[in-house]
């Protein structure tokens, strides 16, 4: 217990001591997960808002497919991506592996199924005479579909948080696809893992704790938005 | 919010463009945790980068990840510790221009009090038949490091197939880890003295060393190119520039001056 105490007493000297490699690992976890929540968010609600509304083939497979994806396990996805974008792989002449790009990508694939799925049960809820009258007032397809949406904003927005929380505690899928590069692709869930490797259990303990302070953050702001947009 | 997410999108692509301006001069380096562990990259890097103007960017992983990644074509060169391995594929035309750079050597460790009664022993072959015998715990690497190849074959001179027994606990885990779970255990296991130094400085583990300076326990790391005969795109000569500073005079010194927290020498440079 005392070695516990020892650790986050010097975790907050570090902390309070934000060094420039400190703060650029910091700042690039920031850049990863933010890009990738961004493109998830777009890609997961206009694919919600498609399964919701149109009718296709094979429609409910789909969504058991991507309600069975969001228990996907990262190193799964690390490997999987690792393949098709290695210079033997498929994708390897974009050259990708081992750069900041190929995290984002990671973590697109691990936040877009629990974006989609939650945003698509919020759509869900929505009654569908909100569509229709928007529909009746003239609106065209694409007015109603915003009608729709601004109605789900509250549950869409959870969904956001959901997959932010799993793309910023996440380290098995940028492992694997960034390498934990220093100073080009090392990111905080990674250093944590390389410094109790190391054996500095101080410095992993400060990570984590910066880690939960930023998601702590992150999602007040999230939260006081939703409040907002909800009156 | 799209406004900042858009804003965040832009800072990234351009943190890649600017990333990609300076890949010029950019090398990746497929290596081991044992390596990186101990401190040697964060130290040897920079003077690397100020003597030759190569950025060497390390992927850390065990000695057999490490040699995959660079056979696929996804470094420009490797740095590891398994000289059998090497060899052979240089030999299938996977990697050129591989030398020796450095070693160090590995120790048996175990429980102070030592129930196998192995401490002291000359031959690292006869200490681990003296711990297939005795009723002790041995922890494995079980994760095609470097170490566990060392450990592999320790255990195939001495003829003894440890796979699958009671006491043989395969962890598949890093250095650390596995010399952590050992100090749990009250058990034996084979590390190399860099790891075993450093955590033991910072850790203060309840192990000493058992078995040392057996030849058979010798560490040897070298360095190579991958054949851009087989990957087009590797950065041949920029490695070759790197590989020719690790074992030019000035490397080899640079290496020797790696110490420890308490000055003890981690690597001996032995470039021929």
């Amino acid at each position: 217990m005392y070695g516990i105490l020892i650790s986050f007493e010097k975790a907050f000297e570090l902390i309070l001591s934000l060094n420039r490699e400190l703060a650029g690992i910091v700042v690039l976890s920031l850049l990863v997960s933010g890009a990738a929540i961004v493109i998830a968010s777009l890609l997961g609600i206009v694919f919600s808002y498609v399964l919701a509304f149109r009718r296709f083939p094979f429609k409910g497979f789909l969504t058991n497919l991507l309600n069975t994806s969001m228990g996907l396990p990262p190193v799964v996805v690390g490997l999987f991506l690792y393949l098709l974008l290695s210079r033997n792989g498929p994708l390897g002449f974009m050259g990708l592996l081992y750069t900041p790009s190929a995290m984002v990508i990671a973590q697109i694939i691990l936040a877009f199924p629990i974006i989609a799925a939650m945003s698509h049960a919020a759509i869900v809820m929505v009654k569908p005479n909100i569509r229709l009258a928007a529909l009746g007032l003239g609106a065209t397809d694409i007015q109603a579909s915003v009608a729709v949406i601004r109605d789900a904003r509250y549950g869409i927005i959870s969904s956001v948080m959901a997959g932010l929380g799993r793309v910023m505690a996440e380290v098995g899928a940028v492992l694997i696809v960034g390498g934990n590069i220093a100073g080009y692709t090392r990111v905080m869930t990674t250093t944590i893992a390389l410094e109790y490797d190391k054996g500095n259990f101080e410095l992993a303990i400060a990570l984590g704790i910066i880690l939960l302070l930023i998601s702590l953050f992150l999602n007040a702001a999230l939260f006081l938005f939703q409040r907002k947009v909800y009156r | 919010m799209r406004f900042r997410g858009l804003f965040l999108f832009v800072m990234l692509l351009s943190l890649c463009t600017v990333s990609t301006l300076f890949a010029k001069t950019r090398i990746r380096c497929a290596s081991t945790t044992s390596t990186q562990n101990s401190g040697l990259f964060e130290y040897l890097l920079p003077i690397v980068e100020k003597d030759t103007g190569i950025k060497v960017d390390v992927v850390a992983v065990g000695t057999g990840a490490a040699l995959e990644i660079g056979k696929r074509g996804d470094a420009d060169v490797v740095f590891v510790h398994a000289k059998d391995d090497e060899l052979k594929m240089v030999r299938e035309g996977y990697f050129v221009d591989r030398h020796d750079v450095m070693y160090n050597d590995f120790v048996i460790v175990g429980p102070p009090g030592d129930p196998a009664d192995i401490k002291g022993m000359k031959k690292a072959v006869n200490a681990f038949r003296k711990l297939s015998t005795e009723k002790v715990i041995f922890v494995s690497r079980g994760d095609n490091s470097g170490t566990y190849k060392k450990e592999l074959k320790i255990w195939k001179i001495a003829h003894i197939d440890p796979k699958g027994r009671k006491w043989y606990l395969e962890v598949g885990q890093g250095m650390g880890k596995t010399l952590r779970i050992a100090n749990e255990k009250k058990a034996y296991t084979l590390t190399d003295r860099g790891t075993w130094l450093a955590l033991q400085d910072k850790e203060h583990l309840d192990m000493v060393i058992m078995v040392q300076g057996d030849k058979m326990l010798f560490n040897q790391y070298g360095v190579m190119a991958v054949n851009p005969l087989k990957h087009k795109y590797v950065k041949y000569k920029e490695a070759l520039r790197f590989i020719n500073f690790l074992i030019s005079p000035k490397g080899q010194k640079t290496i020797a001056g790696f110490t420890e927290s308490h000055g003890e020498q981690l690597f001996h440079p032995d470039a021929k």
